[in-house]
């Protein structure tokens, strides 16, 4: 009986790889959409049927496609995520790619937000038929400004990602945006605020720590076990908040100095907010975006990253080049709970052990 | 008039081929996307503008935006290109 099913997205299509309770059979369902970049496939975990998937191909625009029976078919989007036309006369901007796809509150079915690249906020209240702008921060000069140019940013282009919905209040959202930093409503998206307090910015610049616009977030995760708690991968190491607090504390200064605390991806524990797995990457010089030394590892904390500890038992001990994007990283429910990375030369691991084995 | 399809958009068409009508490249796109639903995003963006690895001819002669004329028995052909390698 198929109890865990593992959604990956790729440059090349998405797989769905569907496995028993001890994760020892696994049966490949894939590729679907062979050779159109998915940047994310995403379970609608309040009906465990529909599946949305943000698409394109190299040379054709997105669009975001809809499955309601795991994939068997699917449906594209009437009218995908879009920025509004600009004035005659005036430099608009156009979505290159969806990156981010985040069902909304259990309150709120067939709610779904997405963030695009470059940075915008949707939302579809029809199971993701429909996308419209939510809130006004695609349009918004201040938010303009910290999110800079298409020319900032990444080399696949400025990203808003990692929407988090308080399951606790819908009215309570965060997002990241690469760059512009994190922000946070507590009005149901009607107004946000900046939450970059505590987060550090690239040395040698002079940047301004007080301006969104200089900060990285990657990868923002809020722990289900306490919704108070969020850690985050950025581009200046890792950070962990406990709400009320405004202030993010980079735990990533504990990791062993040879490795640091550069990453992209984060994934954290479903019972214990005490403990998360981050990938670390190499992030001196020109940023190779490899593993440390060709030695690939997941680093977990268990004690909310005071202490952490190197899982790379059954991982290339050499010469592994590769490492692990933003939502590449992640793990399922089961106890003990099973881990699982795809990595940037398309390998794709697990552990069934919660990192001790791979 | 015909539209020639490439490859990567047959998914909407089924075909090579497709019929369509308009007096503008506009109206000729937009008569497309009534037929086949989601196709014209695929190739024009919310500005209204080409997408960057997509070119339309019209008999023969390249076109640089929607505005572009048409008229009955043009031969329309959507090109993607295969950049990259």
């Amino acid at each position: 009986m198929t109890t865990i099913a593992l959604l990956v997205s790729t440059r090349k299509g998405a797989w769905i790889f569907r496995a028993d309770a001890m994760r020892t059979t696994w049966e490949v369902d894939g590729p679907h959409f062979l050779g159109h970049i998915i940047s994310h496939l995403v379970l609608d975990p309040r009906d465990q049927t529909t599946l949305l998937a943000a698409a394109k191909t190299g040379h054709l625009g997105p669009t975001i496609f809809r499955s309601t029976n795991w994939g068997r078919t699917w449906q594209e989007a009437a009218q995908p995520p879009a920025f509004a036309k600009a004035p005659e006369g005036e430099t608009g901007r156009a979505v290159d790619h969806t990156f981010w796809l985040t069902p909304a509150h259990r309150d709120e079915p067939d709610v779904w937000y997405a963030g695009t690249s470059p940075q915008g906020l949707f939302r579809s209240t029809d199971g993701g038929v429909t996308w419209s702008a939510f809130s006004s921060i695609n349009e918004d000069p201040q938010y303009r400004e910290w999110m800079g140019s298409e020319k900032d940013g990444t080399p696949d282009g400025p990203k808003l990602h990692s929407i988090i919905v308080d399951p606790r209040d819908p009215n309570h959202l965060y997002f990241g945006m690469s760059g512009g930093g994190v922000h946070e409503s507590l009005d149901h998206g009607e107004t946000w605020r900046v939450l970059i307090t505590g987060m550090e910015v690239v040395e040698g610049y002079d940047f301004d720590a007080s301006k969104p616009t200089f900060h990285d977030p990657h990868c923002l995760r809020i722990c289900p076990s306490n919704p108070d708690r969020i850690y985050q991968q950025n581009h200046c190491g890792i950070y962990r908040i406990d709400r009320p607090s405004e202030s993010w504390v980079r735990i990533g200064r504990n990791m062993p100095e040879e490795v640091g605390d550069i990453g992209f991806t984060m994934t954290v524990h479903p019972r214990d907010d005490k403990t998360a797995w981050v990938f670390p990457m190499d992030g001196t010089e020109v940023w190779p975006r490899t593993s440390p030394d060709g030695k690939p590892a997941v680093y977990a904390t268990h004690d909310g990253g005071e202490t952490w500890q190197r899982k790379d038992a059954g991982m290339p001990k050499e010469q592994a080049w590769w490492t692990v994007k933003r939502q590449a990283m992640c793990c399922d429910s089961h106890d003990p709970l099973g881990l699982y990375f795809g990595t940037t030369s398309g390998e794709l691991w697990m552990s069934r052990d919660e990192g001790r084995n791979w | 008039m015909k539209v020639l399809i490439p490859s990567a958009l047959r998914s909407y068409t089924q075909s090579s081929q497709a019929e369509a009508s308009g007096s503008t490249l506009n109206e000729v796109l937009v008569d497309l996307d009534r037929q086949y639903p989601g196709i014209r995003f695929r190739i024009i963006d919310e500005q209204q503008q080409i997408r960057r690895h997509i070119r339309i001819f019209v008999n023969g002669v390249s076109v640089n935006g929607l505005a572009q004329t048409i008229q009955p028995g043009d031969d329309v052909v959507i090109v993607q290109a295969l950049s990259g390698g």
